[in-house]
């Protein structure tokens, strides 16, 4: 038998067929090798996807508590005007609390979405401008928030 | 309908649908929520008199729809966790999914009085 180093089929180890190897080798498609560049492209999809999950689990705490206060909570949502934020950013407590949460919920759905783009805009220009816009409306977003949080002035009047 | 959005049609793939259109619905809502919320610089007039028109019926009607979102979207969310890293969560995925609906339909029926009261009684008298 020869070994053809051209086919996908690599030499079957200590030569031919035996009941133990009834077939031949075939090496798994992503094997590292000799010939694999040692930079690959790095692993931001894993970094995203672990960080979809991390963030989710914080955000069950963040978002459902900010819920029950806003929505249930006191009179649930007729309590709520400019007085009841000037009470509760007095706190560095909620002041940190909306700063995570609004970073935290902004970059888990803007990562969402851009799975979403990816899975629908098929065509290449297509993706590039939606996620433009996308990381557009995401940084914009999140810098306003933070800057409300940080130079909120409850004597603005 | 571009090439792998229908993938066996059972529980599995309902589920994750449901999941992808409230994640987006959740995320435009948190766009405009920070833009309203962001008018507290501007005067406190201004932020009172959006908050009023949170406060109408017609409004109302919406959070509860968002509660309704959020909860789904957090309580699956926390099974699509439980799939990917409990051993045992992939062969549990449905028991888990229907759990979920269970905690969702009652967490909802706890929720109308408290998001919807005030509408209620803004309709009807009282
Ligand atoms: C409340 C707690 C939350 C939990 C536990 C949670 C959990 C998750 C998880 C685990 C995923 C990944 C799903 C997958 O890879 O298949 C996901 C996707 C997503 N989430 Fe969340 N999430 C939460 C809150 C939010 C919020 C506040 C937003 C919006 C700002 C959001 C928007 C999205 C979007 C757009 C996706 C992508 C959906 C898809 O790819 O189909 N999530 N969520």
């Amino acid at each position: 038998m020869s070994t053809d180093t051209t086919s996908a089929i690599g030499p079957v180890e200590g030569g031919g067929y035996d009941v133990d190897n009834p077939a031949p080798y075939i090496e798994a498609p992503r094997k590292r090798t000799g010939r694999t560049p040692r930079a690959t492209r790095g692993n931001f999809e894993m970094a995203a996807w672990l960080f979809m999950r991390l963030s989710g689990v914080v955000l069950v705490v963040l978002v459902l508590g900010h819920l029950l206060i806003q929505l249930f909570l006191d009179g649930g949502v007729s309590k709520i005007g400019f007085a009841f934020v000037a009470g509760r950013w007095a706190s560095p407590f909620w002041q940190v609390w909306d700063l995570l949460m609004l970073w935290l919920a902004m970059l888990h759905g803007a990562n969402g979405l851009r799975t979403v783009i990816n899975d629908y805009a098929e065509r290449a220009n297509t993706r590039l401008w939606l996620k433009g816009l996308l990381y557009t409306a995401t940084v914009f977003t999140i810098l306003l928030g933070t800057l409300v949080i940080f130079t909120f002035d409850p004597n603005i009047r | 309908m571009p090439a792998g959005t229908l993938y066996r049609g059972r529980e599995g793939m309902w589920s994750w649908v449901a999941h992808r259109v409230t994640g987006v619905l959740i995320f435009f809502f948190l766009f405009v929520h920070v833009l309203d919320t962001a008018l507290v610089r501007v005067s406190p007039e201004a932020y009172d008199e959006v908050v009023a028109t949170y406060k109408t019926p017609i409004v109302a009607l919406l959070e509860y729809g968002l509660v309704a979102a959020i909860l789904f979207h957090a309580l699956n969310g926390l099974r699509v966790i439980a799939v990917d890293f409990w051993s045992k969560g992939p062969r549990y995925q449905k028991q888990m999914l229907w759990t979920v609906v269970g905690i969702w339909v009652v967490l909802m029926a706890g929720s109308l009085y408290p998001v919807l009261g005030h509408a209620a009684r803004e309709l009807f008298g009282s």
